[in-house]
């Protein structure tokens, strides 16, 4: 009875050898295979156990996003400072949800998987060190920041703030209200996360719409700037005689195009055009140059770049298609399809201060390691390497914009900060003359020395309904973020 | 095949000496192997409270203290109740079972925090499974005490089969409010706790069986037909393989439980085929077997599931009762990859019933590969020690029940294992000492309980040193063995000195077909000289069991013989050689000439069969 038993015996062996093959298999061949499928959720928790990198601020190396430990399975829990105020800049980092904004563009480097940190992981590993996610310096001075988002809440404003370094692209400031509180998304507690997404997303107003950078509008008179920097470039003279009519009617069509409240243009030169931000000089203007001449100096301001990444991506701003003459009347004055996000916008100002070459925006400025060494700093890059207009049209249109600020109204005016600015007053609606404007306000200052450039959307007229423009709800808020980037130099 | 070899040096030390040595008890490497996994299981306790709670807590006083005293009873009562006992089988089970806790323990953190998450109440399985360990510590100490020789549990054949009987089907006549627990019908519900019948049943259903192919293991060897060269068995004696695949259809049908049907069959086929010694069996089985998968296949929609599942469980993933559990498990462990996330820092949790059939993808995922690999090298190694207690002991009976024990804890291993890996279609079974879950417990106690008790009786001395051992390999004191066999009528196995007389004896009546007892024995003592002797006297003592006298059994066999294909002469039919003592065995030794070992005991067993066949007839 032993040889049948032996035989049993090696059929044993045989069947744990089968096992132990299989085991191997599924857990060395294809492990990995089995460790990253999408729906291993281990991973997730894995990273979100792991002591995430910080999101700091420029100046003084704020610490707006961080972690704090936590005494459950996590480890760590994700905080943010002033959390609405900075959820445009920062994003959010949520269990349930994922990541998203800045947290999700930089999440390999904050997460400690970035390839640029694998030398300090394996000394972490050698040194027994729990990994940990590297840190993101962000080019957000916060005196701006706040400035602009206070003056947005302070009047409940929907819209949004741009401000940028316009020698350099740093973007030192962006706003989206109304905004949300990502302190909420990051909660270990499972209802307060699932609850705080559902009021976000179905509050009105989208809070979570990174309106700087996700959301496109018409520019209204602030495109003026880019059909005057193509006039300019394409010989016209500041004191060239324009239409001052107080309409005109779109070639080939019966529509009155009108200047703001039906007036006649107090002056009839390209100058006192951009001053008075004249309608139906632009419209002619735009006519004149052209689909050719107006896209090509528009896609020097970056309109229509579609590959932009601050590292948020950036939706793209466009023309739309210029199809008509009639089209392009109404696109020189930055309606019909003209669609520009606010960064787009704040690069228009920024562009005509850095004596028309626009400059890449840049959110992040550099990256460290954990321990605050640097591992990249990021410099600045221009934008499409063709500058949108010379540097002699660029100190043209300066000195017409400083006079467009001589003749725009509104709150916190100050001649020492010195700036030089576009207003604009868009349509917008299916019934436009029935929808209270959305009111823009595009700028840079000191206009001798540019150092900070600023776009302010305030979305349907803020508080002034149909009345609204560009100078009365804008203008303040723009005013009130310069004069904080000045102050704090 | 070690132990065997073991145990013939020992034999032969036992010889050389003058004064008999006794084998050596080996409780003190016992007594280390335990402290060595008291040590691991220690360590992996305080792993897992570090990772999780950041801590130790009292807890691990309690576990500890608990495991420390379940473990010193188990081995004292090896000491005194079983001291010849192999000394790594308690060891590989205190390992499992530790481990098996410390998982457990690990998942109930893990579960506790989700439910104070969700605020609501948990109680844990760990504490209630430390329960388990100390009632099947009561019933391994119960059967160790109580069954003080294997064999007595033939007397109780036929009761073993009617109650293991009874046990499976009883849950499949309940109704499902008292039996079914997710879709599976295999329980019976007592307030306050369940319990599956079906792991006791295992057991039982294998005492008999072993017990009921010994006493008639003549029949199957019969010959039928020749067809091709394949000698068919004859049509009637299908009978037990055919019963046993109807219970496992029935299992399969009223129970739903495919896990414990393949296991069922496998154990069966198992010991038909080491009772038998005829390969054909395993082909008519396996022929069953796939003949039965595949209607199983076309008529239940389970069953297809389980296969879908198995083909691609990432693909159905999605559907109800598809395969997230195991694409789960399959997560968990290429999660843990080669060397574990380590104890505690990982989520088995996630994966549903991680605690009792997916405990292996919670090892796996933990402790990795090498943790893994090296759960299942303890399997292994518990189940070969078994074997080579099979192999070693005298008795047919012994080693039949030995290897199937031994055989089940591998198969039953593979099942769930295979399952969980993805190697073959999921069926659940419990995974061995490693599951949450009280039957399964103990009734894997019960079995280390009768392993422990073969492989005492295997290793163990004769008790009357027979004088006849100075003698080496020489048969020399003719007289004394005779003696010797009569005296001792029920004793169990002596270490092998009055054996060889014994041979001696046969050595002369061997040619001719005599009543004696010589002729029994003549066999063996021919092929190994110095060794045999032992075996020979062990399978004198297997004849008494059956109810007779130690001297009757003799002259029966004679008879036998005679009627059956000539003893004598060498060259009968296959099977007629295998039944036949002397020339027969000696001619088929020849094979596994490299390991004397085995022919010696072989042809022993051999012997105290034809004795019991006799009885029967």
């Amino acid at each position: 009875m032993n040889t049948p038993l032996r035989k049993v015996g090696m059929v044993m062996l045989a069947m744990l050898t089968l096992l132990l093959a299989n085991t191997t298999y599924v857990q060395v061949v294809r492990g990995d295979d089995y460790a990253s499928d999408s729906r291993n959720s281990r991973v997730l928790y894995e990273e979100y156990s792991r002591e995430r990198g910080k999101i700091v601020s420029n100046e003084a190396g704020q610490v707006l996003a961080g972690v704090k430990p936590s005494n459950d399975n996590f480890n760590f829990l994700r905080t943010y400072r002033n959390g609405p105020m900075y959820a445009p800049v920062t994003g959010y980092y949520s269990i349930m949800y994922g990541a998203g904004g800045l947290e999700n563009a930089e999440d390999a480097f904050l997460n400690g998987s970035d390839p640029r940190l694998f030398v300090r992981r394996l000394s972490d590993m050698v040194t027994g060190r729990d990994p940990r996610g590297g840190n993101v310096r962000l080019t957000i001075q916060p005196a701006v920041q706040q400035a602009a988002y206070e003056a947005m809440t302070e009047n409940g404003y929907t819209g949004s703030v741009v401000a940028m370094n316009p020698k350099n692209g740093d973007i030192l400031g962006m706003v989206s209200t109304p905004s949300y509180d990502p302190n909420r998304l990051a909660s270990h507690d499972g209802d307060e996360q699932q609850q705080a997404w559902k009021q976000y997303s179905e509050a009105e107003g989208n809070p979570m719409l990174n309106r700087a950078v996700r959301e496109t509008y018409p520019p209204g008179s602030t495109f003026k700037i880019v059909t005057t920097a193509a006039a300019l470039e394409n010989g016209m003279e500041p004191d060239a005689s324009v239409t001052p009519d107080s309409e005109v009617t779109l070639p080939n069509t019966s529509t009155q195009l009108e200047n703001y409240g039906g007036a006649t243009c107090p002056g009839s030169t390209l100058k006192d055009a951009l001053k008075y931000s004249c309608n139906t000089a632009f419209a002619e203007i735009a006519g004149d140059l052209g689909a050719d001449k107006l896209r090509a100096t528009a896609e020097n301001f970056g309109i229509g770049q579609d590959d932009l990444q601050i590292p948020l991506g950036v939706v793209p701003s466009s023309l739309g298609e210029l199809e008509s003459e009639a089209a392009l009347y109404q696109s020189g004055i930055g309606q019909r399809d003209v669609r520009l996000t606010p960064l787009q916008d704040a690069l228009l100002a920024a562009t005509v201060a850095n004596d028309g070459m626009a400059m890449k925006p840049q959110l992040v400025k550099a990256r460290l390691a954990p321990d605050l060494s640097t591992i990249e700093d990021i410099g600045k890059e221009e934008l499409t390497g063709d500058p949108a207009m010379s540097a002699e049209s660029a100190e043209a249109l300066t000195q017409m914009m400083i006079q467009s600020e001589e003749n725009t109204g509104g709150g916190g005016k100050n001649a020492e900060l010195k700036i030089a600015s576009k207003t604009g007053t868009a349509e917008h609606g299916s019934d436009p003359k029935n929808t209270p404007p959305h009111a823009w306000y595009t700028a840079f200052a000191p206009h001798d020395d540019p150092k900070i450039a600023v776009a302010v959307i305030v979305e349907s007229g803020g508080n002034r309904g149909l009345a609204a423009t560009g100078g009365t709800v804008a203008a303040e808020i723009a005013r009130a973020t310069i004069s904080a980037g000045l102050g704090g130099g | 095949m070690a132990a065997a070899a073991g145990n013939e040096s020992a034999v032969g030390r036992q010889y050389t000496t003058n004064p008999p040595r006794e084998l050596p008890k080996r409780r003190g490497t016992e007594l280390m192997l335990l402290a060595f996994a008291a040590v691991i299981v220690t360590t992996a306790f305080v792993l897992v409270q570090i990772n999780q709670e950041q801590s130790l807590s009292w807890s691990i006083l309690w576990y500890g203290g608990a495991y420390l005293a379940i473990f010193s009873a188990a081995h004292v009562a090896v000491r005194f109740w079983a001291p010849y006992a192999d000394p790594l089988i308690l060891p590989c089970v205190a390992l499992l079972n530790g481990l098996g806790l410390v998982t457990i323990y690990r998942l109930d953190l893990a579960e506790a925090e989700r439910a104070r998450s969700l605020g609501q109440e948990f109680a844990g399985s760990a504490p209630r499974q430390v329960l388990f360990t100390v009632v099947a510590l009561a019933l391994f100490l119960a059967v160790l005490r109580m069954i003080r020789d294997h064999r007595t549990l033939t007397s109780y054949a036929y009761t073993a089969g009617l109650g293991g009987l009874v046990l499976l089907a009883l849950p499949a006549m309940l109704p499902a409010s008292l039996s079914e627990v997710n879709g599976a019908k295999v329980w019976i519900r007592l307030p306050g706790f369940s319990i599956q019948p079906g792991e006791f049943a295992k057991i039982l259903l294998m005492i008999f069986f072993a017990s009921f192919l010994v006493a008639k293991r003549d029949l199957f060897m019969t010959a039928g037909k020749r067809i091709l060269g394949v000698e068919l068995p004859r049509a009637r004696d299908l009978g037990p393989i055919i019963i046993a695949a109807v219970v496992c259809l029935g299992i399969l049908v009223f129970q739903r439980d495919l896990g414990t049907a393949l296991l069922f069959f496998g154990i069966t086929l198992m010991m038909l085929y080491v009772a038998t010694e005829r390969a054909i069996w395993v082909v008519v089985g396996l022929s069953m077997f796939l003949v039965g998968a595949f209607i199983a296949y076309q008529l239940f929609t389970h069953v297809q599931q389980r296969v879908t599942n198995w083909i691609d469980p990432l693909a159905t993933y999605d559907d109800p009762g598809g395969g997230y559990q195991i694409a789960q498990g399959l997560f968990g462990l290429g999660t843990g990859g080669v060397f574990g996330t380590g104890l505690g820092a990982g989520r088995p949790e996630m994966v549903p019933a991680a605690h009792t059939d997916f405990i292996t993808a919670a090892i796996g995922e933990e402790i990795g590969f090498v943790g893994l690999a090296a759960v299942l090298l303890v399997y292994l190694l518990l189940a070969m020690r078994g074997m080579r207690s099979a192999l070693a002991v005298r008795d047919t009976f012994g080693k039949l029940l030995g290897g199937g024990l031994s055989f089940a804890i591998v198969m039953q291993v593979f099942v769930i294992v295979g399952g969980v890996t993805k190697l073959i279609p999921m069926t659940g079974v419990t995974t061995p000492f490693l599951s949450a879950g009280g039957s399964s417990l103990l009734a894997n106690y019960i079995l280390v309980a009768l392993l422990l008790r073969i492989s005492d009786t295997a290793r163990r001395p004769q008790q009357q040193k027979p004088s006849g051992e100075a003698p080496q390999k020489q048969l020399a004191p003719i007289a004394e063995a005779h003696t010797v066999m009569v005296q001792r009528p029920p004793q169990p196995p002596a270490g092998g000195g009055p054996a060889v007389p014994a041979s001696a004896e046969q050595q002369a009546p061997g040619q001719q077909p005599p009543g004696s007892q010589a002729p029994a024995q003549q066999p063996q003592a021919q092929q190994p000289q110095a060794q045999q002797p032992a075996p020979g006297q062990g399978q004198q003592p297997a004849t008494p069991p059956q109810g007779q006298t130690p001297v009757p059994p003799t002259p029966q066999p004679a008879p036998h013989r005679a009627s059956r294909p000539e003893p004598g002469k060498g060259q009968a039919p296959p099977q007629a050689a295998e039944q036949r003592p002397a020339g027969g065995q000696q001619a088929e030794r020849p094979a596994p000439a490299g390991e004397p070992a085995w022919p010696t005991e072989e042809s022993t067993d051999d012997e105290p069969h034809r004795a019991k066949g006799d009885d029967a007839t």
